[in-house]
């Protein structure tokens, strides 16, 4: 058995011109599974069976089970990770980190192992790699690539069915940690499960990203009493969890930065959530020694992700997709979508859980005064749903459909994460 | 009632409300204003006194922790058993469901319960998920139960109290039965939103809380259909 690389690389030192570590430093069974890997993702592409992300990790894995550390050796690796936000935040910081030089990242949403390796397989020797992570992943991955960085966002309710329920979700995070105390962590400093998890490491940066849904935090993972709320900030009333002062922090339009100078956040992508992610990038980015000035560029070149926020032209309709897959992201979708006529789109697959109970924790009250219209496989619990709400609808069977329904003009889709991607695939797979 | 104002309270929102639990107290609210009965609905969190001269009381689920404080406070407080006592009724959902027994597991720990219905559970081998049906005991008269079940326990039932439903699909309390009721109590393991898909059942609880034997029929067109679809997909 072949023994793995050593990981230990300085990156920072040689920003821009780093030669990463060099395939001839790979075992061969890497080598082979990594080629393999490419060559099933290729064909799974041909094949239009998705990206071929994680195809082509899944026969690399079996092939080489070491085969992700083997691929992150060598890479200064950032690790994004969280209920939601992930994959836009890995995108805005991948392209940060892409002042240094070429970066590694998983910018499909294929967010576990599996994906990881596709990944850093397709990506060839990088200096950099900017991870999406699958919440329950996280100790794994952090394991098998051995991070520089990994940035925690949220955490909040999102299939339960399958899910394992927050606070153990935060306990896991927190155990990980302890246990990789050479990690720097960038995280959320208004998330109290988050704080709470991060509070596993002794090396943490704190952002101020906001928490627009609080329903998951009213108890204190620590001592069980309740968490009080006041004016942004929050704390135990028990113990002595409380809400730690952030370094980088969102102020209207921009970034305050650890120096306390405000950067104007100039971004293609609607909301504010999204400067929020882009303060998360931004103090992920400065942990690579990447200043905000640098970044700000490059993020503002980022126009959608996978579909998300994309905007197509179709017969005299302006098309916008955004993806809402729980409760938070749902309130964060409602601030994005303009007041127009807008189209629901439910789902209840294996990806996106069997259990549609979460739509009872959303509010459709933003949706009042706005033609609704619904569809997709669960549209009837999203009908009964909106009845309860009071906000009228009209049920139709296909995309086309409701394209036909609205008079030309913008027409919002929301849609939860398999809908998302049927509704995709009706527009050519818009990226 | 101590007026006409029909007064339903969600007990303990902040620590037993794990999954869209606050659909039961707006589709109730809903059904009784579309027949014309005002309604009050209160949402009463773990730090407030429970008020005991409230009509309806719902309890929702929540995972261990929250379950066992729940408990916990609903003892010390007594609000929701002299409630019960003077005949209020009540939908009792998953964790909200178990804490009504006589005992229940937390933890790994048994934690008392309620008393409020004469059951006790404990941890099954393995988690329920999915749909579920079952049909209702025909002395409550209504049509077949469907839900969607998440839960790790096992329920086992005493003579004080009858199955809500024989399970068609589906594990509830043991496989056999599931849920229990007594009373004006229901419990059932089917969770969240339960009466989205039920409207007879939230219908029963309006009954029993004015004393009304039948109400005006509402257009039930949406909730039909999404529970003939529910129904089928459960199979069996």
């Amino acid at each position: 058995m072949l023994k793995p690389d050593s990981r230990q690389l300085d990156v920072t030192t040689c920003s821009g011109t780093l030669v990463a570590v060099t395939d001839a430093k790979m075992p061969l069974r890497a080598k082979v599974a990594t080629s393999v890997s490419k060559t099933a993702a290729a064909l799974s592409r041909a094949a239009g069976r998705g990206d071929g992300s994680v195809i082509g990790g899944w026969i690399g894995l079996k092939i080489d089970p070491d085969l992700l550390g083997h691929l992150a050796a060598g890479r200064a690796i950032a690790l994004v990770s969280g209920t939601n936000g992930k994959t836009t935040t890995t995108r805005l910081a991948a392209a940060a980190l892409g002042v240094l030089g070429p970066v590694a990242t998983n910018s499909f949403g294929a967010n576990m192992p599996t994906g990881h390796t596709s990944a850093l397989a397709k990506a060839g020797a990088t200096p950099f790699a900017v991870l999406e992570v699958d919440e329950h992943y996280l100790a794994r991955v952090i394991d098998e690539t051995n991070p520089r960085v990994v940035a925690l966002l949220n955490l909040s309710r999102d299939q339960l069915d399958r899910a394992k329920e927050v606070a153990m979700m935060a306990q896991m995070w927190r155990t990980a940690l302890a246990g990789h105390p050479d990690v720097s962590v960038v995280a959320n400093a208004d998330d109290p499960l988050v704080v709470w998890a991060a509070r596993g490491s002794s090396r943490v940066t704190w952002f101020s990203a906001g928490q627009r849904w609080i329903d998951d935090s009213w108890v204190c993972p620590e001592s069980g009493d309740a968490i009080e709320r006041a004016n942004g900030d929050w704390w135990c009333t028990g113990c002595p969890l409380r809400r730690p002062n952030p370094q980088w922090r969102v102020e209207d339009d921009g970034v305050v930065d650890p120096r306390g100078d405000w950067h104007l956040v100039k971004l293609q992508l609607p909301g504010s959530v999204n400067i929020g992610n882009a303060a998360t990038a931004l103090a992920v980015a400065a942990e690579f020694g990447v200043r905000p000035i640098e970044a700000l560029p490059r993020l503002a070149t980022v126009s959608s992700i996978a579909g998300r926020y994309a905007q197509v032209d179709r017969e005299g309709r302006n098309i916008r997709l955004l993806l809402a897959k729980n409760p938070a992201s749902w309130l964060e979708a409602f601030d994005m979508a303009e007041q127009a006529p807008t189209l629901l789109s439910i789902n209840a697959r294996d990806p996106d859980g069997f259990d549609t109970s979460w739509l009872y924790d959303v509010d459709f009250a933003p949706l009042h005064n706005r033609p609704v219209l619904i569809t997709g496989e669960r549209a009837y619990d999203l009908a009964v749903r909106l009845e309860v709400n009071g906000i009228p609808f009209r049920h139709v069977l296909t995309f086309d459909e409701a394209i036909r329904s609205v008079p030309p003009g913008r027409l919002e889709v929301i849609a939860n994460y398999t809908a998302f991607q049927d509704i995709r695939a009706e527009l050519d797979r818009v990226n | 009632m101590s007026d006409s104002t029909l007064r339903i309270v969600w007990i303990y929102p902040d620590l037993l409300s794990t999954y869209g639990d606050r659909g039961n107290l707006l589709i109730l609210a809903r059904r009784a204003a579309m027949r014309g009965i005002p309604v009050e609905t209160y949402s009463v969190r773990s730090d407030q006194p429970m008020p005991s001269s409230a009509d309806i009381y719902l309890i929702g689920g929540g995972e261990d922790g929250p379950q066992a404080l729940a408990s916990q406070r609903l003892i010390n407080d007594g609000g929701l058993h002299r409630a019960v006592n003077q005949g209020a009724a009540v939908l009792a959902i998953c964790a909200g469901y178990q804490l009504f027994g006589h005992s229940f597991y937390a933890k790994g720990t048994k934690c008392p319960g309620l008393g409020l219905l004469d059951l006790h559970s404990d941890r099954g081998e393995t988690r329920a998920v999915g749909e579920i049906r079952g049909d209702i005991d025909p002395r409550l008269g209504l049509p077949p139960l469907s839900g969607f079940e998440n839960h790790g326990g096992r329920t086992h039932l005493g003579p004080g109290v009858a199955p809500l439903a024989r399970v068609t699909a589906g594990i509830g309390n043991d496989g056999q039965t599931e849920g229990a009721w007594h009373g004006k109590i229901l419990g059932t393991y089917s969770h969240g939103p339960a009466l989205a898909r039920n409207p007879a059942i939230a219908d029963l609880l309006l009954r029993w809380a004015i004393g009304a034997d039948t109400l005006s029929p509402v257009d039930d067109t949406w909730p039909d259909r999404l529970r003939a679809e529910r129904l089928a997909a459960a199979g069996a």
